[in-house]
């Protein structure tokens, strides 16, 4: 489980963040919504241990991450990041291989190498291993991404929970890929792992989320389980709009159709 | 293309030496296989040299290849190192300030060396230059990568135009210092701005080798966390790397060893661009197998062009700076229209 205490954090006057407290049970996939600028991606750094300078407290499993150094994080935590500028020429295997840096000292052991593998197996890249990364598209670019953060928590280490924080994953996907990668990631999600993603898509988080948190300039204004929260006077209060919330006949989670007015 | 050919590496090692050989053979005393199996059978047995050949091989010949191909090697992994640091394929120490700064600060013991010399006699003794040309080259580099770095990323830009005015400060520091020196032995404004290995001795090997020695080994090391800074400052942290931390160490590693080999050798650009540019080609850009191909290729390189410096206009002597310049300008030129059109969202090959 993953604890966040009133998380407060000012770039020079502005707050970014107001006092954030939330939890996320392990097991589940927890997506954070909200609009441009309320704070999601600044919330996902602090949480994940980039980010310094906050107030108040992260805790994985009860433990202070301030009390864990950088190569201890790696170990149990990934992240996806929005983008990830790669400019130089090197293979989908070796770009997949550095979710493993931090399990092994200079060259991959056996477990490694069979790790790669598999991921590249369930996200369908068998077939372009040896491409030079630069010149995949982007949304190929966005699934190595995603295999090599996979492949860095693959496997669970001393019964220690796992971390997978992921800041707006679908960006480049088409809608086949939004789905496969959305469906991976709940196959994934065992008791011991935590997901925590950042999207914008509300009928996807609605149909594959266990949890949803809004935010509003820099405050949860609301979170729980889809069915349970979402309604058209808190999609007004957050994002301005006006919808129509109907049951999904396929998935009975609730579907948003957001109209002009 | 030989990303995962086992041979690459051994096939390298061996042209690497046929280059040596050569380089050693080729000059105005020709010396044969012969001569140096001779040669080294006296110096195990404690003779002199028996005769011309044998003792250009022990004085001049060899330690000049030596000196060469350690240079070439570093001036090559200092080029992969300093991509790697800036994420940036068209960085290298002589377009950043280190070797200018590091000529500057060895120029100054060169023509004040007397009056520094008795002030730090006990302390640096043979290491003085050295320890100069470090310090040159140090607040050389640190200058452009703190000017060069607004909020929290370097452009490629500033770098480069910082670069050139950090290199004409550097420049004209060793200008001045050659123009004060009333010695006629006193190195010369081209020695310090286009190289040569004409006065290589073997106490030059000795010291550049050894300190290359061990740098390198650290920046192997350093080799996967290198990959990991390529992703970018953000996503190396995830990976459980400190980039800030091992950007400070490259950064004073990278500095020791060219600011070294500077020092006695002079200013020779374009190495560290031409060397791993065309071993990503190759062999692409993991550092585990960069690193070592650099060193085995940018040695080979070095060597080769100081032979034809040697060679072209013999008995006179061509700068070396002047025949990596020649084929350097270009592949940067080339390399600077790549990355712009990366930079500029055009499709990457």
């Amino acid at each position: 489980m993953l604890r966040t205490e009133n998380i407060t954090y000012s770039i020079g006057r502005k707050k970014i963040l107001k006092g954030i407290t939330a939890e996320f049970e392990s097991g589940k996939l927890h997506m954070i919504l909200g609009p441009n600028g309320s704070g999601k991606s600044t919330f996902l750094k602090i949480f994940s241990g980039e980010l310094k300078g906050y107030t108040g407290k992260v805790t994985y499993q009860q433990q202070d991450i301030k009390e864990l150094n950088i190569e201890a994080l790696a170990k149990r935590r990934s992240v996806m990041s929005q983008q990830t500028e790669l400019g130089f020429p090197l293979t989908v295997e070796e770009v997949v291989m550095m979710g493993r840096y931090p399990h092994f000292v200079f060259n991959p052991t056996k477990k490694d190498v069979e790790i790669c593998r598999q991921v590249i197996d369930l996200l369908s890249l068998s077939s372009f291993t040896s491409r030079n990364y630069l010149t995949l598209s982007g949304g190929e670019k966005q699934r190595v991404q995603f295999a090599r953060v996979l492949a860095q928590i693959w496997v669970q280490n001393n019964n220690e929970t796992r971390f997978l924080f992921l800041d707006e994953p679908l960006n480049s996907l088409d809608i086949n890929y939004q789905q496969e990668f959305l469906q991976v990631l709940r196959k994934f999600g065992k008791d011991d792992v935590t997901m925590i993603a950042v999207i914008h898509d509300i009928n996807l988080a609605t149909q594959y989320a266990d949890n949803l948190l809004f935010f509003k300039e820099g405050s949860l204004v609301k979170q729980g389980a889809p069915k349970e929260i979402i309604s058209s006077g808190l999609l007004s209060d957050v994002f301005q709009v006006q919808s129509t919330i109907i049951d999904n006949p396929v998935t009975k989670q609730p579907l948003v159709i957001f109209s002009s007015q | 293309m030989f990303r995962n050919n086992k041979y690459f590496l051994p096939v390298l090692i061996a042209l690497l030496v046929i280059v040596l050989l050569c380089a050693i053979g080729f000059g105005a005393v020709p010396i044969t296989l012969t001569d140096i199996i001779s040669a080294v059978q006296h110096y195990i047995s404690g003779q002199p040299a028996a005769n011309i050949h044998e003792a250009v091989f022990w004085e001049l010949r060899l330690p000049r290849v030596l000196l060469c191909a350690i240079t070439g090697a570093i001036l090559a992994v200092s080029g992969v190192l300093m991509q790697g640091l800036f994420r940036n394929p068209i960085v290298e120490p002589g377009l950043v300030g280190t070797s200018a700064g590091a000529a500057f600060g060895a120029s100054i013991v060169f023509v004040m060396g007397t009056g520094i010399g008795v002030a730090f006699k006990s302390a640096t003794g043979p290491f003085l230059v050295p320890v100069f040309a470090f310090a040159g080259g140090m607040l050389a580099t640190y200058a452009v990568y703190a000017l060069a770095k607004n909020a929290k990323r370097v452009s490629t830009l500033s770098l480069l135009l910082i670069g050139i005015a950090i290199n004409a400060i550097g420049l004209s520091g060793t200008g001045f210092m050659s123009y004060l020196a009333r010695d006629p032995q006193a190195r010369s404004i081209t020695f310090w701005s286009l190289g040569t290995f004409s006065g290589a001795s073997w106490s030059q090997v000795f010291i550049v080798g050894s300190i290359a020695a061990i740098i390198f080994a650290i920046a192997l090391s350093y080799a996967k966390q290198l990959n990991a800074l390529l992703l970018g400052e953000e996503e190396a942290t995830y990976l459980g790397v400190d980039p800030k931390r091992l950007q400070q160490k490259i950064l004073v590693i990278n500095t020791a060893m060219v600011s070294v080999a500077t020092a006695f050798v002079g200013v020779i650009s374009f190495m560290g661009l031409i060397v791993p540019h065309i071993l990503r080609l190759l062999i692409g850009s993991d550092n585990k197998k960069l690193l070592p191909a650099s060193m085995i290729s940018g040695a080979m390189l070095l060597t080769l062009a100081d032979m034809m410096a040697r060679l072209l206009l013999a008995p006179a002597e061509i700068p070396i700076g002047i025949i990596t310049s020649l084929v350097g300008a270009p592949i940067f030129i080339i390399l600077l229209k790549k990355f712009n059109s990366i930079q500029q969202g055009g499709n990457s090959a």
